[in-house]
């Protein structure tokens, strides 16, 4: 078995379809006859951009708006008077090859644009490849090979670019495997777009599979078979055949209303960390976001983002969700992560240490960015704000201090900034979940941060293995806590949500109805699932539900209770 | 020789959209056009150049214009920046 990320859910069995690896022989040659090799890049040139112009008319045929755009770009590259001459320049004066003299200066143009800090340039930087791999399969001769596909198959390739999946002929295409990219790369956008399993970053899968070979590919784990034996064949049969038939029931659910049986409405959100899941919340029938975390603006990059930047993200949510409400979660990060433009401490304990709003508070410029930027962006939609972390009054009131300030700032300098933008927080400290009462004359909103409630109110950390099993969100002191809190929000008259793990798993729907919740934020793909058992829930059951339950002694016997229940409601959905 | 200078005004600095509109807006001339932010100068004629020049909202740019149809690249640039908000 091969293991690699899983950018893509589903599961696929079938023969590999191996696409041939971009290689070219990219070695430096001395050549004699400089007009006949600029006259050979030129040509290739031609070639390139004649191929992409196709492109942009099929993908303008299809409707495809982005797609297009992108080769669009791809063409203005091609056209680029300083790409070419800079190649020119170097058959002319130095006598390389063409190949060799186009590696360069794509080279320069490469690591000039990887210095930028905004991901708009680093997309850029995959345009470029992209493009210079193209010319360079013209130069190699015949340019890119679309390959023939003539029965369904599982596409296995080192990566695939834009103008590769283009040209595929998708229709008998059952999913796609990669040595390269992450959740994010082209290949995993493309594959959840189709609803096709994708793995992606396998490790040299190119070597060790040939066309022909038999495949099973698992979205969900990330996991690959190479010509697997019959039992792992046949248990994946049926793992494929219950999804098949989870997807049909749960697709027949999108368009109809979360409403219990009693008629109550429940709202489902959608948690969303990156911004390519937002047409897949939107698709399933989020309500609106009830989180979106802004971490992976921070994660893996040298410096901070600029206002400017995340102005340009939070717009971007917020237009996409055409006016539903949007929480937006300032930064949430702290000693575990690797945070280079913040020079963080190594902690010893850093789930107690500086995290989530206390670094915002000691790093006030990062904070007022972020805040300045959503500030500027609430014009564009329905906006409300939520704190992480926060374990008592005096850093609500300093954090709503600093929104203040900013909100006046920038109106002073002449910004539009929406009249009114709630402001919530997360209650994920124990400390705070108990002043709920309190807290609710003064927040907007809360919503409950269950993973963290639990780990803080049981003393377990939840990434350590050796006290996992400790780490339950069925513990009867949980559920207490998350009573406590949803039923001093409601007497405080505040909104009450929850984002935890705990909303997105069916098993806790009708009790958390019960305790009287009626908001749910969850991973898009969970709310489905949910609405399944809303759809099942009764206000008198769910209450007698809340009331058996929250009088257990331990957390085994809570899990056994819901799930009985869970299969109770399940057969009474299908009768 | 033609020179203009300008603060950038648009909110995205002159990446994304108005780097191609810039771009496609001189291409068709025939003048030599550069253009500079601080020590930094490259063609503006080249979209790789532009992008690698990283203009930010707020930033001073000069633009040198060389060549015969040099007051048309002026006039032209000056609508392409007041259609798009540019400076």
């Amino acid at each position: 078995m091969y293991k690699g990320v899983p950018a893509s859910p589903g599961i696929a069995l079938g023969p590999a379809l191996v696409l041939p690896k971009k290689q070219f022989q990219l070695e430096k040659k001395i050549i004699q006859d400089v007009t006949a090799e600029k006259d050979r890049f030129h040509q290739a040139l031609t070639a390139a951009k004649t191929r992409i112009e196709g492109l942009i008319a099929l993908a303008q045929e299809q409707e495809q708006t982005e797609t297009a755009k992108i080769f669009e770009a791809h063409r203005m590259v091609l056209e680029d008077p300083e790409l070419i001459t800079g190649v020119e320049q170097q058959i002319d004066q130095e006598k390389v090859n063409a190949e060799f003299a186009l590696e360069t200066t794509v080279n320069f143009y490469i690591n000039l644009l990887s210095q930028a800090n905004s991901a708009y340039m680093r997309e850029r930087v995959a345009d470029l490849k992209d493009v210079a791999n193209q010319v360079l399969q013209f130069l190699a001769g015949g340019g890119p090979q679309i390959p023939e596909i003539k029965e369904d198959c599982i596409i296995v390739a080192a990566e695939l670019t834009p103008s590769d999946t283009a040209l595929l002929p998708l229709d008998k295409v059952q999913g796609f495997i990669t040595e390269v990219g992450g959740p994010t790369s082209h290949t995993a956008i493309i594959a959840r777009s189709l609803e096709l399993p994708a793995v992606v970053g396998v490790k040299k899968i190119t070597a060790s599979v040939q066309s022909g070979d038999h495949l099973i590919i698992d979205g969900e784990q990330g996991a690959v078979f190479v010509n697997p034996d019959s039992d792992t064949i046949a248990v994946y049969r049926q793992k494929q055949e219950v999804l098949h038939r989870q997807k049909k029931e749960l697709a027949s659910l999108k368009t109809l209303a979360a409403q219990t049986k009693s008629g109550k409405t429940i709202k489902l959100l959608a948690n969303v960390g990156e911004p390519w899941e937002l047409p897949k919340a939107l698709e399933y029938g989020a309500d609106g976001i009830g989180l979106f975390r802004t971490e992976y603006l921070f994660l893996n990059r040298d410096t901070l983002p600029t206002e400017e930047e995340q102005f340009q993200a939070y717009k971007e949510v917020l237009v996409q969700m055409e006016g539903k409400p949007v929480v937006i979660r300032t930064l949430d990060i702290g000693g575990d992560k690797n945070l280079p433009s913040l020079n963080l401490e190594t902690e010893m304990n850093p789930f107690l240490g500086l995290r989530g709003i206390r670094l915002c508070l000691k790093n006030k410029t990062v904070f007022t960015t972020q805040l300045r930027a959503l500030y500027r962006a609430s014009v564009h939609g329905q906006l409300k704000i939520m704190f992480p972390m926060i374990s008592s009054l005096e850093e609500y009131r300093a954090a709503v201090k600093c929104a203040e300030e900013v909100r006046a700032q920038l109106i002073e300098e002449g910004h539009p900034v929406s009249g009114h933008v709630p402001i919530g927080i997360m209650v994920e400290v124990p400390s705070t979940a108990i002043m709920t009462d309190l807290f609710a004359k003064e927040v907007d909103f809360v919503s409950i941060g269950t993973n963290d409630l639990t780990q803080y109110t049981l003393a377990v950390d939840r990434m350590n293995e050796q006290i996992s099993h400790l780490y339950t969100p069925f513990h009867p002191a949980v559920l207490r806590l998350i009573k406590m809190v949803i039923a001093q929000a409601r007497d405080g008259g505040i909104e009450v949500s929850m984002c935890g793990e705990m909303a997105g798993d069916p098993r806790f729907t009708s009790l958390l109805i019960g305790l009287g919740l009626e908001s749910f934020s969850m991973s898009p793909s969970a709310l489905l699932a949910v609405k399944k058992q809303v759809r099942a829930a009764k206000s008198t059951t769910a209450k007698a539900l809340a009331q058996k339950v929250l009088a257990l002694p331990t957390a085994e016997e809570i899990r056994a209770a819901l799930e009985n229940a869970e299969e109770r409601s399940d057969s009474a959905c299908e009768s | 020789m033609r020179v203009l200078v300008a603060t950038v005004k648009t909110k995205t600095g002159l990446h994304a959209r108005p780097a191609a509109l810039l771009v496609n807006c001189v291409s068709k001339f025939t003048s030599t056009i550069t253009i500079k932010k601080g020590e930094q100068e490259g063609n503006l004629k080249s979209l790789l150049d532009l992008l690698s020049l990283g203009v930010e909202q707020g930033d001073q740019i000069t633009i040198t214009v060389d060549g015969k149809d040099e007051d048309e690249v002026i006039a032209a640039l000056n609508r392409c920046a007041t259609e798009n908000e540019l400076w």
